[in-house]
């Protein structure tokens, strides 16, 4: 795949900057007899931001959830960081440090308040103080705008504020790369903006991050290649003037007419 | 429960009028009365002592039976179910008896009546909190492992800080149930000596020859006895609502 990566700015990363953050090779992957995923490559270098758009049931989800492991591939590989998931524990346990993960449905813990679901990783994981794991979580909470809301409990909270305080708890693990699975997808349109803004000024800060995402206004702003699926292969990958002004195949030409037509 | 309890005294005191009862065997305003109350009354700390380790004890076993049985290993699957299907056929008293009289015999040590029906009762019990365990720990959502795991914590820590204290609220109401369960099997142990409440009831049967009226009283301390755990489980319940609401 090709990689156009206009602004990889990443301070932050110890990488060098030519290894690719994620490198994708050739994967494939099966729910029992259904292939979901049919030799999917990509390479994301560091600092660079993705979008993957598609029709539902292209794999989306997939092919981000086989990058911190949610899902197993059955062959092909997968590189986080020069780090091959080959099914040990070792190199499960490196990515997943690396790698933080948004869900569309947020899975926030119902029974632990704001500040305990950022504060549980830092502490369990990271092993840091409980100040210090509370100062760190504060200071993320104050990043995604809503420091007031530490003390309640998630289901007190707006759809928007959920999904923020979600990426601050990946934030809280300092990641590296940032995976987003359709994270404003189950939010009500008026708080879609409030969660964009968050991502939007994560980008800024040169985090390398993989979004599948619909919000091609979102996409406009922020990416640096667009990715198209369709039935569990890459379709289209390009940089984003190519890909919206003159789209190669012609399903990814009607599955943007579509999206963008409303 | 309350319809229930108005039916039973009504016909508690209608029996009364009866000169079939012989009330004075429980009667606290005489001196023998009292002493039998007293008497009755005192296997009362065993039978709540018996049914609280005993269910400590269950709860524990059941969940590491539990966990097993929510493996992706097929061999660990396997020995939850042939662990419960076991433990759950065998009859309460019956296990009583083999923990008591026959388990000595393969170990060698004797066994004291508390810690034999505490064996007895928890080994039977696990075998069904298993299976509450199970169920509460499989109606979490695949999300909330999904989470733990992005941020990296280990099995262990995402069942305790994350997994088991939602499945506990779920389950609380069933484990109440077994705790009522409980403490009328524990009535069973009774059969090997341990003086509780029905060993008392027994003794002062065979001395008092007043079978109607002490049984009617062990029936009552039962009732009692549950409606008051009841109450206690319950307010649990909307204590840990409450925590969570505030
Ligand atoms: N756990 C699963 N078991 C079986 N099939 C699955 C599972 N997860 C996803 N699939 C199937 O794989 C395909 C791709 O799913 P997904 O990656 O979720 O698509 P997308 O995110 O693009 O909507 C779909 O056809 C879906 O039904
Ligand atoms: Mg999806």
């Amino acid at each position: 795949m090709h990689n156009h990566s206009a602004r990889s700015g990443g301070t932050m990363q110890k990488a060098t900057e030519s290894a690719p953050a994620i490198e994708i090779a050739g994967l494939n992957k099966y729910f029992g007899d259904f292939q979901a995923l049919s030799d999917v490559s990509l390479n994301v270098n560091t600092g660079e931001k993705v979008v993957v758009c598609g029709p539902s049931g292209s794999g989306k989800s997939t092919l981000i959830r086989c990058v911190n492991r949610l899902e197993t591939h059955q062959s092909g590989t997968i590189r986080v960081d020069g780090v091959t998931l080959d099914g040990s524990r070792s190199a499960l346990d490196t990515v997943r440090a690396k790698v933080g993960m948004v869900f569309q449905q947020f899975n926030l813990f119902p029974h632990l308040s704001v500040l305990d679901n950022l504060t549980i990783g830092p502490r369990r994981v990271r092993g840091l103080s409980d100040t210090a794991a509370r100062d760190l979580a504060m200071h993320y909470l104050e990043r995604v705008q809503i420091p007031e809301q530490a003390d309640k409990f998630p289901r007190h909270l707006s759809g928007g504020q959920q999904q923020r305080v979600a990426i601050a708890r990946s934030l809280c693990m300092e990641p590296q790369i940032m995976l987003f699975d359709e994270p404003t997808s189950a939010l009500d349109p008026e708080m879609i903006s409030e969660v964009l803004d968050v991502m939007v000024e994560l980008a800024e800060s040169g985090m390398t991050m993989v979004c599948v995402t619909h919000e091609m206004g979102f996409a406009r702003r922020v990416a640096d290649t667009m990715v198209f699926m369709d039935h569990g292969r890459i379709v289209e990958s390009s940089p984003p003037d190519t890909f919206f002004t003159a789209p190669e195949s012609e399903r990814c030409q009607t599955f943007l007419k579509q999206i963008l037509s409303h | 429960m309350r319809i229930l309890t108005v039916l039973f005294l009504s016909l508690l005191l209608s029996g009364c009028a009866s000169s079939n009862w012989g009330w004075y065997v429980v009667d606290p305003t005489t001196t023998t009365g009292a002493n039998n109350i007293r008497f009755l009354l005192s296997g009362l700390g065993n039978t709540v002592l018996l049914s609280l380790t005993a269910i400590s004890i269950s709860i524990v076993v059941g969940l590491l039976v539990a966990l097993p049985g929510l493996s992706e290993r097929p061999a660990l699957r396997r020995f939850n179910r042939v662990y419960v299907e076991l433990v759950r056929a065998v009859p309460i008293l019956v296990l009583i008896l083999w923990v008591y009289y026959g388990l000595p015999q393969v170990t060698g040590l004797a066994i004291n009546v508390f810690w034999a029906g505490v064996i007895a009762l928890a080994l039977s019990d696990s075998a069904f909190q298993a299976e509450i365990f199970r169920a509460g720990i499989q109606s979490i959502n695949r999300g909330q492992y999904e989470a733990a795991h992005s941020i990296s914590l280990n099995y262990r820590d995402t069942m305790r800080y994350i997994i088991l204290p939602q499945a506990i609220r779920r389950i609380l109401p069933a484990l109440g149930n077994q705790l009522v369960y409980m403490l009328k099997m524990s009535s069973l142990v009774s059969v090997i000596g341990m003086q509780e409440l029905t060993r008392k009831a027994n003794e002062l049967v065979v001395s008092e020859y007043r079978p109607l009226e002490i049984y009617t009283v062990l029936v009552l301390e039962y009732l009692v006895l549950i409606m008051v755990v009841s109450a206690g489980v319950r307010w649990l319940e909307r204590r840990m609502q409450a925590d969570e609401r505030a």
